[in-house]
């Protein structure tokens, strides 16, 4: 009996499967996948003022992105600043966020709390945050040079968002205090699923505390910490929100916290450039080959490290 | 039984008195970690507990006393925000758009989730494949089709537009979650079920949908979030104030009211309210989720 209603769950009619399967592949298809296909296209031909197709011009339009002002400033310059702020980024999540994580893990009952701590800066909405940052370090009336002035440190109560040298540091620090809460998860994870027997035997052969981090914990960790870095780079290369709310479309202040997604904005929607759609669409072939390339990179480097270790 | 817990209770014994014999440095260090994990805690909470704060305080008292304390509570802020700065309507805007996206996805996602799982027909792996590739479609690469997609639809500055973007931008995710879930079922539930003449469509609506229900919460949750923080698409997509969702709104306000710093704050909490609300039911969902995959 069952074996005869498994045999007629086999024969479901393609009426039936069609109709399950087709809305969902309808929709996907034509407002995510084919527009995604069509902006790799996009790049290559030239417009005229908005959606009218002048024709097929090879590769002009990166040859335009790569050499005629004022790309050839600003598209270094927010790549550089992309890049600083994913090393930046990187930098204090595999530090803080793995010592706060690491030390978590020894405190069982407080370890959820403190989790969910960490991570509420990582449920607010990128761009509340950025906007939540700019009042607070608000040169006049923001809490946090209020503060410093109140503690004796007048020489810190700067104009943290107005300095072109520190406005990036800044973005950094702002991006690290949203971000952070997602490694403490995700190393917590990683460390939970790490055998306590590792441990007391290293303890038994008289290892340190700092020992046994090094050569148990961290190696053991290095397929999250891969997650952490390479989920970080696609996260820093594609922030939109983040800059946007902190220093404006064009990356104030003097371009200091410019990004290409920003660029990118501008140059589609602000440029009023007759062919703005074909060196945007460019743009934006440029940060999916750097999103894709970076990605795979790193996959390769800690595929690699994690064969080293096992 | 009692050999088994009792064989513990030694071990700890004997740890005890090392402990003990251990020197300060030990305490030290652990009260410097305790005092670091607290430290970062605070980090973490007072800004944001200084947004909500100062979204109850008067303008004069935030100018004169940037430290969020002491409050004298007032609602002017959010009287001002909700109805001068039209808040009102960015948040019904905000979430009808949400709902309907989520709802929508959900509702096309489930049926070719189950299909793909359940039965076999011609080019199923290929089609479960074009699906999960959608994971991996960066965002910003497709907007610009897609706001021409809009335009020839004539769907530009019209809500309808954001929500077919991010139903469709929901798809993959949740067709890879509910297959997951779909393969875990039984398949004996759905015999029994058309054993008693039901049709593939009923035993799929009244058998296995239910059973998925905690798959179901997941991803309301997650596809929740991204929507309801977007802030590029509606920027992209939309032109008119009374249409703006949360995001853009929140941007327009910031440009108009920069120096009303009380009603900022409060158009902040405002969009951050349903989050908090949907975090609080959803705590462990949303924590299980970020780590699925990773120890054991």
């Amino acid at each position: 009996m069952s074996r005869a209603a498994k045999g007629a769950g086999r024969r479901t009619p393609p009426v039936v499967i069609a109709a399950f399967v087709l809305p969902a592949f309808a929709l996907f298809a034509v407002v995510l996948l084919y527009p995604m296909l069509s902006a790799l296209a996009y790049s290559l031909f030239e417009w005229g003022g908005g959606t009218k197709l002048v024709g097929f011009n090879w590769f002009d339009n990166f040859v335009v992105l790569f050499t005629e002002r004022p790309f050839t400033t600003q598209l270094p310059n927010a790549l550089f600043n992309n890049l600083v702020v994913f090393v930046g980024t990187l930098l204090l999540q595999n530090t803080i966020g793995l010592f706060l994580a690491v030390q978590l893990n020894r405190f069982e009952r407080a370890r959820r709390l403190f989790q969910v701590l960490y991570t509420t800066p990582y449920l607010v909405s990128p761009l509340v945050v950025g906007y939540l940052w700019t009042l607070l370090l608000a040169p006049s009336f923001g809490p946090v040079n209020a503060v410093l002035r109140a503690v004796g440190l007048d020489a810190l109560a700067l104009p943290w968002l107005g300095d072109p040298a520190l406005a990036l540091p800044t973005l950094v620090l702002v991006s690290v205090w949203q971000w952070i809460g997602f490694p403490v998860l995700l190393y917590g994870a990683g460390l939970a699923g790490i055998s306590p027997e590792l441990h007391e035997a290293a303890k038994i052969d008289g290892a340190t505390g700092l020992r046994q981090f090094w050569h148990i914990t961290l190696p053991l960790l290095v397929p999250v910490i891969g997650t952490v870095s390479i989920l970080t780079y696609i996260g820093s290369m594609e922030s939109f929100a983040l800059p946007y709310a902190l220093g404006g479309v064009s990356g104030s202040p003097a371009g200091a916290t410019d990004m290409l997604s920003l660029l990118f904005f501008r140059t589609s929607f602000q440029s009023g450039a007759p062919n703005a759609l074909g060196v945007s669409s460019a743009l934006a072939t440029v940060m999916f080959v750097l999103v894709l390339a970076g990605a795979l990179l790193g996959r390769r480097l800690f595929a690699r490290q994690e064969a080293k270790i096992s | 039984m009692t050999a088994v817990l009792s064989e513990p209770a030694a071990l700890d014994d004997r740890a005890a008195p090392t402990a003990r014999r251990l020197p300060g440095r030990a305490f030290w260090w652990q009260a410097v970690v305790v005092l670091a994990l607290c430290g970062y805690a605070a980090v973490s909470v007072i800004p944001l507990v200084t947004m909500i704060l100062n979204s109850f305080r008067s303008h004069l008292a935030i100018a004169t006393e940037p430290w969020p304390w002491p409050v004298d509570p007032t609602l002017q802020n959010y009287v001002n925000a909700w109805t001068k700065a039209s808040f009102s309507t960015y948040t019904i805007n905000s979430l009808v758009v949400t709902i309907a996206s989520v709802a929508l996805s959900t509702v096309v996602a489930l049926p070719a989730a189950y299909a793909i799982a359940r039965w076999r027909f011609r080019g199923r792996e290929f089609v479960e494949a074009l699906f999960i590739s959608g994971l991996f479609i960066p965002f910003m690469l497709a907007i610009l089709p897609m706001f021409h997609l809009m335009d020839a639809l004539r769907l530009i500055d019209n809500p309808l537009s954001l929500v077919l973007v991010y139903a469709a931008n929901g798809i993959p995710f949740s067709i890879f979650v509910f297959a997951a879930f779909f393969r875990h079922l039984p398949a004996e539930l759905e015999e029994a079920a058309m054993i008693d003449g039901a049709g593939p469509v009923r035993s799929f609506l009244s058998v296995s949908v239910p059973l998925v229900r905690p798959a179901i919460a997941t991803v309301v949750v997650f596809r929740f979030v991204p929507i309801w923080n977007d802030f590029l698409t509606p920027l992209v997509l939309l032109r008119s104030p009374e249409k703006f969702t949360l995001g853009v709104g929140l941007s327009k306000f910031f440009g108009e009211y920069q120096t009303d710093w009380a009603s900022l704050f409060a158009g902040l909490v405002i969009a951050t309210v349903p989050l908090l609300v949907l975090f609080i039911v959803a705590t462990r969902q949303i924590i299980t989720g970020i780590t699925a995959g990773i120890g054991k």
